[in-house]
């Protein structure tokens, strides 16, 4: 699950806002890890202190700023393992903080050659 | 003679015996194999078999066991040509594949093929080809798209289907409700887009709105006690009840005040307000109840002007309370034309204006409206905007009458 968030509304809030917002999400997390539904995932530094690497030409190309220019970036991913797609968008619809989920299926192992 | 050289009758039977047994089928082999791609492909492809065999061997004696035999042959030829599956091969080869007479089966694939994570076009050929046995460039034909471009489609969605894990699965508790509402959206474009394309006989073009009206008989037979169902199916038998006056000698459209009210099928219309009161009694009403109880006020009245225009005011007024939309306001301002009069109506429309400027029923309501109270120059330059923003022929031809007569 890629757990899209809008930046500046994160920035914007409150210390007291900001405090409740992560208690919200450490308590979900923790919850689905505990029933082991999460098994991974991370949260990310906003976007602006993103920094891309384009492969282009044969060469590479160092920018400033994340791939894709949106209000809403990734701020962090979970790993989830569900029986279905309606198991991860049940647990996507119940993500406390604002934003879009965006749910993909992993590649198996056996398949990714790594 | 159609091009597939049968004759419509024997084409009709053809499509029936398609209906009742595909979606079974795709169940059947579905539950055999757990491979929804290869059982839907295999249900498709005997199908084509039939098309290409039944019209110079007739109709076999029992066309759906004929099709269940042919899609497992065909299940079976696939698994051995791509070597894969072996267990699933061996099941197949020695557990005749029976088209199920289990109602979830069916139901099932019809949540499957109409999830929300598919897009509305999707869901909609993809029930048509799985559930309604359409072959895809019946599909293609009555959508006015190229059939690769159909085909595409259908492939898309079910390789979305396989990789993202989408359930075959029919959804329980507060979910069915929401996930009931994606079916019926997917089932009401679905008899939208044919009943309003269906502009006169065209005989290479498959009655679409016919097969929405199957299918949403078919969910009532499998949910029978979800109310919108029964609205849904009512609001398209009332729809269709009409059909005959839609069109005059000439072939052109004909609008609810000016039709032929004696054309109308009165039996359809009293089973389908059979049907609306059916549901009422379960105390949940929805958008669909509402609409059809509309349909109906207009189905029952003796003539336009004796319609109950009290009455389809406050349900258009519950209905925009339930889902608020600005096409339900349109049509509640035109309702009101009738009890406050055109200059109220007017007010009302004239606030739409800005949401719905792209409509062209806005701009055809406002001059009908503008006519009503002599502004004939602004009644022109409205019907001349719906003109340029709708391609549908029948009601092209209608503005256009309108702009040469006034």
């Amino acid at each position: 699950m890629l757990l899209f968030c809008n930046d500046d509304t994160w920035e914007k809030v409150s210390p007291d806002e900001l405090k409740a917002m992560y208690g919200e999400i450490g308590a979900w997390w923790e919850k689905h890890s505990k029933a082991g539904t999460i098994f991974g995932g991370a949260q990310l530094q906003p976007a602006r202190t993103a920094t891309t690497v384009r492969h282009e030409n044969g060469g590479t190309l160092v920018t400033d700023g994340p791939f894709i220019e949106a209000k809403e970036t990734v701020g962090g991913f979970a790993l989830v393992e569900v029986a279905d797609l309606d198991g991860a968008l049940q647990l996507a619809k119940t993500w406390p903080a604002k934003g879009s989920v965006e749910v993909r299926p992993l590649v198996p192992d056996n398949m990714s050659g790594m | 003679v159609t091009p597939e050289g049968r004759t419509p009758a024997a084409a009709a039977a053809v499509a029936r015996v398609f209906r009742e047994e595909a979606g079974r089928l795709v169940g059947a082999l579905y539950g055999a194999t757990r491979d929804f791609d290869l059982a839907e492909e295999c249900v498709q492809e005997a199908l084509i078999s039939a098309l290409e065999t039944w019209p110079a061997s007739g109709l076999p004696e029992r066309p759906g066991a004929w099709l269940a035999t042919t899609a497992r042959r065909k299940a079976i030829d696939r698994l051995r040509r791509e070597h894969r599956l072996r267990e699933k091969l061996t099941l197949l080869e020695h557990e005749p594949v029976r088209p199920s007479y289990e109602p979830e089966d069916r139901l099932r694939l019809i949540f499957t093929c109409c999830h929300p994570a598919l897009g509305r076009e999707a869901q909609v050929a993809l029930t048509l080809r799985a559930v309604g046995g359409l072959t895809t460039p019946e599909i293609a034909r009555a959508f006015l798209v190229s059939e690769p471009t159909m085909a595409q489609r259908i492939v898309r969605a079910k390789r979305k289907i396989v990789e993202a894990g989408i359930p075959y699965r029919v959804p329980e508790g507060p979910e069915l409700t929401e996930r009931l509402g994606e079916v019926l959206a997917a089932l009401y474009l679905l008899f939208n887009e044919g009943y309003l394309s269906s502009a006169g006989p065209e005989p290479t073009r498959r009655d679409i709105a016919a097969d929405a009206e199957w299918l949403a008989g078919l969910l009532l037979r499998l949910l029978p006690s979800e109310p919108e169902v029964m609205g849904l199916l009512a609001l398209i038998r009332l729809h269709m009840a009409r059909a005959a006056a839609r069109f005059d000698g000439s072939g052109r459209l004909v609008l609810l005040p000016d039709q032929d009210r004696s054309l109308w099928d009165r039996r359809q219309i009293e089973d389908a307000g059979r049907l609306i009161r059916r549901a009422g009694a379960y105390g949940r009403p929805g958008p669909y109840q509402l609409q059809a109880a509309i349909a109906a006020l207009h189905a029952e009245a003796p003539s336009w002007e004796a319609t109950d225009w009290q009455e389809i005011v406050a349900l258009y007024t519950f209905l925009h309370g339930l889902q608020p939309s600005p096409v339900v306001r349109l049509n509640r301002a035109i309702a009101l034309r009738h009890l406050e009069g055109p200059a109220a109506a007017l007010a009302e429309v004239d606030g739409l204006a800005a949401e719905l400027d792209g409509y062209h029923l806005l701009h055809a309501t406002r001059a009908e409206l503008l006519r009503a109270l002599g502004r004939l120059p602004e009644a022109r330059a409205e019907d001349a905007a719906a003109l340029r923003l709708t391609q549908n022929p029948a009601e092209r031809e209608l503005l256009r009458e309108r702009l040469l007569g006034q």
